[in-house]
């Protein structure tokens, strides 16, 4: 499909990053208030699906290799289970979340604390394991969610299919 | 009325008569009875896994497992999606 | 009986999603219908763990007053809700690649008329 009009590229472009900010928001905060990795992974791919109807799909699929959009959707698989077997090695159990109450070095914990019983509000050091595998999983939800809308509307668009 | 129309309202009949039996068998709306498990989960949650939110640590922790499952779907359907359209290239 | 309306709309939405995937012709709206389905089975899902006025499962600035097992929804059905939709989706995305593939090869989009295996 071909581009729009220049007022709509200039909004899309002016709203992109105040969408990915809030997404990472989302991601990042998974374990404090409602959210997690895959809603704020929907925010963020909706950002960039919303730069893909502004520019026209055929400008962009000569811009972006997919190639790099699926290698980062691997790495972010690759990652979760790393974390699961490194919970096998230092915990005793797959999945096990072994960065609960332990203290590397003087007073550094990585993502280690642990909040009062009740209604609190707790930092963002908190809940172990958890905060890796938003990461994860938001970097997984992200790239296949704009590759197969970035394929599917570059295919729709030509005439007819070379064999 | 053709053999297919008359098939297709069977099967429709048959699933409106299984819906029905069960809905009377069901609890009302807003009173679960006794759940001893999600009420295991609330109460220690903040102890055994340091987060705030509930869902998120039933989710990744408590039951991780199927959200492993649940990334190899995601990557599953991807990789059907990009061998469908593998032809298409410049 | 009338209580329990989120029991009956589930049941609504059900029986609209299958008569569209039994009752029509368009590839496209046996598509719509089975994706109605799956947005029936998901609510049927969280309405089954859900307690008489009770707040969100987060401890987070919780309101005033709350009792910690007994004032708050389960958690547990909406974990397995969460994976449902996004199993949702990906079960979509294939459908209609597929459908795409489809049109391509044989030009219309009846049900009744794409029968033998196009050589």
């Amino acid at each position: 499909m071909s581009e729009m009009s220049k007022i709509v590229r200039t909004i899309a472009n002016v709203s992109f990053p105040l969408i990915t900010i809030f997404g990472l928001y989302v991601i990042a905060h998974g374990h404090l208030t409602p959210g997690g990795g895959f809603q704020g992974g929907a925010v963020v791919a909706s950002g960039c699906i919303m730069l893909l109807v502004a520019y026209g799909s055929t400008w962009a699929f000569d811009h972006i290799k997919e190639k790099r959009l699926t290698a980062f959707e691997s790495l972010g698989a690759v990652w979760f289970i790393g974390v699961a077997f490194l919970g096998l090695f230092v915990g005793g159990i797959f999945f096990a979340n072994f960065l609960v109450g332990l203290k590397l070095f003087d007073n550094f914990t990585l993502f280690g604390n642990i909040p009062a019983v009740g209604s609190t509000l707790a930092d963002i050091n908190t809940a172990g394991v958890l905060p890796l595998m938003n990461f994860a999983v938001g970097l997984k939800v992200i790239a296949g969610l704009f590759a197969v809308v970035l394929v599917m509307a570059y295919a729709s668009s030509l005439k007819e299919w070379k064999k | 009325m053709s053999t297919r129309n008359i098939v297709a309202v069977l099967v429709f009949s048959i699933v409106v008569l299984f819906f029905v039996f069960s809905a009377l068998l069901i609890h009302p709306f807003g009173d679960p009875g006794s759940v001893k498990m999600d009420d295991h989960i609330i109460t220690n949650t903040q102890s055994e896994t340091g987060a705030n939110n509930g869902v998120t640590s039933v989710v990744f922790d408590y039951r991780g497992f199927d959200t492993l499952g649940e990334a190899t779907i995601l990557f599953a359907a991807v990789a059907g999606v990009m061998m469908i359209f593998r032809r298409v290239k410049k | 009986m009338i209580y329990n309306i989120p029991f009956i709309a589930v049941i609504a939405m059900i029986f609209i999603g299958l008569y569209a995937v039994l009752f029509r012709r368009n590839l496209i709206k046996i598509v719509i219908g089975i994706s109605i389905i799956e947005s029936g089975v998901n609510l049927f899902l969280i309405t089954l763990g859900y307690r008489e006025g009770g707040v969100a499962p987060i401890y987070t600035s919780l309101p005033e007053g709350t009792q910690y097992p007994g004032g708050m929804v389960l958690p547990v059905p909406q974990a397995l809700t969460l994976t449902s939709i996004v199993i949702g989706v990906a079960v979509l995305a294939l459908m209609l690649s597929l459908v795409m593939h489809i049109y391509k090869q044989y030009g219309t989009l009846d049900v009744r008329k794409i029968r033998r295996l196009k050589e």
